[in-house]
């Protein structure tokens, strides 16, 4: 099907005309994003995060493999995401999209190439035994700004997700010997995604909505935790920027970030306090 | 009023039956004929139970004949306009179903400009056709390109909602400032205001009042409105 239609006149001269009043239509500001919503599930690992009507649901899941001869000593991280039809009628079932190549190789960078969690901690006995985490993205709804939705859905399950602990006797192991372990993580990275616009004096929006996103003239998306260390910068294309632009982007990201670090943080904590992890 | 699901048999009977959304007459080899729902959701009849229809909420329009709706022009083929009004299909609008519209003297739409549009053919085998004019008076009645303003897009039922005139929210809007709106069944509504602020203010209000939404009730509506900045 010819989809997506671009957004009509009348959206496009009203949402170029609001911003440069610095007005977003859903009456925040250009540089505040939306508050998200964590929701755990019973089992440990399973979130769901929800900006707006942007819903993303993380899942961690670890197995024991036996760890690649190149690495014995480390454990094994995936990533599956997949944008189907149910985020959006915009996305096929059948051809990646564009977005849907950005957010799975975004997420990769994020989550998995800047050492999220400390994959040595992951070895139960070298070359023999190693756990493999699979971390699996489904896309419920996108009402803009996905990828950012997906990363903290993504280190938040991580953070929430416990490996059991095992005990190897001989060659077996027994995993409901003691209380199951957080992941040993070394940083938690936090993704924030900024929209231009064509022009220039209308200031760059964090968080883009759905509209926003589409008639914006370019995202930059920077990734990095509270203690101020980048991750990942990523600008695909769109319009040039100033070298003095990007500092002040990363400004406002390691507020934002830090802000977000003590949310997650809080809501862990509440949920941990809630509930209870039956050792046997 | 009762929750009816895809399938079920319908009470419905009548001498002059009319059967509105949701519900499907079928009938069998040796001439019964039966009711039964297409849709979930709750059941409703008019008080001589001569009309029968279910009331539900969903997100996909699917056109039905003499509802207004508001689309895009998508592109141009021939004559024609192709049309996107968020069904399955582009629907087609002949570029001389307008008011005063000659072979001479046409409308000068162009991609992406919205129009306010009654469905004149819809048929589940074939693409949907739009007009933008009373086809026996030749008059416009309100249809036709909307320029400016905005559109917002809200669940099917919200759109039945703003149209009803008891609904409380637009009368409540229109009491704090001047307002303009052409709502169409397939979940957009086209806002227009003298400023941006007030367009946005019900654009939110909008989506806070949608039972797919917020679902918001009129106590709220009037505190969330103190809350902004109009």
């Amino acid at each position: 099907m010819p989809r997506p239609p671009s957004p009509s006149i009348p959206e496009k001269e009203f949402l170029y005309g609001s911003l440069k009043q610095s007005l977003r239509l859903d009456g925040r500001n250009p540089l505040e994003m939306r508050t998200p919503t964590l929701t755990f599930g019973p089992d440990l690992g399973w979130v769901e995060c929800a900006m707006g009507k942007t819903r993303v649901i993380a899942q961690v899941e670890g197995k024991m493999v036996k760890p690649p001869p190149e690495r014995p000593l480390e454990g094994l991280i995936t990533i599956h995401s997949e944008l189907s039809p149910m985020a959006s009628s915009e996305y096929e079932s059948i051809r990646p999209s564009e977005e849907e190549v950005t957010i799975t190789r975004m997420l990769d960078k994020v989550l998995r190439r800047s050492d999220v969690v400390d994959k040595e901690s992951l070895c139960v006995l070298s070359g023999q035994r190693v756990w493999h985490l699979r971390l699996t993205i489904h896309c419920l709804a996108d009402a803009g700004n996905m990828l950012d939705c997906a990363c903290l859905a993504g280190v938040v399950a991580l953070k929430h997700f416990r490996r059991p602990e095992v005990e190897v006797v001989g060659e077996e192991h027994d995993p409901s010997e003691r209380a199951p372990l957080p992941l040993s993580m070394h940083h938690t990275p936090f993704c924030f995604t900024f929209a231009y616009f064509p022009d220039p004096t209308i200031l760059p929006v964090l968080d883009p909505s759905h509209l926003e996103q589409r008639l914006s003239a370019g995202l930059m998306s920077v990734a990095l935790n509270a203690q101020r260390e980048l991750c990942v910068v990523q600008k695909a294309g769109g319009m040039p920027l100033d070298q003095q632009e990007v500092l002040r982007i990363v400004d406002v990201a390691v507020g934002k970030a830090k802000e977000l670090d003590k949310l997650v943080e809080t809501r862990l904590k509440e949920d941990w306090a809630g509930r209870t992890v039956e050792v046997r | 009023m009762t929750l009816v699901l895809p399938g079920e048999q319908v009470p419905a009977q009548h001498v002059n039956l009319k059967l509105g959304p949701g519900l499907l007459q079928l009938s069998s080899a040796n001439g019964d004929s039966a009711i039964v729902a297409t849709r979930a959701g709750d059941l409703n009849h008019s008080a001589n139970r001569s009309k029968w229809w279910i009331e539900s909420n969903s997100r996909r329009y699917v056109p039905a004949p003499q509802e207004s709706v508001i689309g895009m022009v998508i592109a141009r083929s021939g004559d024609n306009w192709r049309v996107d009004i968020g069904s399955a299909h582009m629907a087609t609008l002949d570029g001389l179903a307008f008011e005063g519209a000659t072979r001479r003297n046409r409308p000068n739409l162009k991609v992406g400009s919205l129009l306010y549009a009654r469905v004149s053919l819809a048929h589940k085998d074939m693409e949907p056709e739009l007009e933008c004019f009373d086809a026996q008076t030749h008059k416009a009645e309100g249809f036709g390109e909307l320029k400016g303003g905005f559109v917002v897009h809200c669940s099917l039922k919200m759109c039945r909602l703003l149209l009803d005139p008891k609904f409380f929210l637009l009368p409540l809007l229109g009491a704090r400032f001047p307002l303009e709106t052409a709502t169409g069944l397939n979940g957009r509504v086209w806002i227009n205001a003298k400023e941006a602020r007030h367009i946005i203010a019900v654009s939110r209000c909008i989506e806070a009042v949608d039972p797919d939404g917020g679902s918001m009730d009129e106590a709220g509506i009037k505190k969330f409105l103190g809350t902004l900045d109009i």
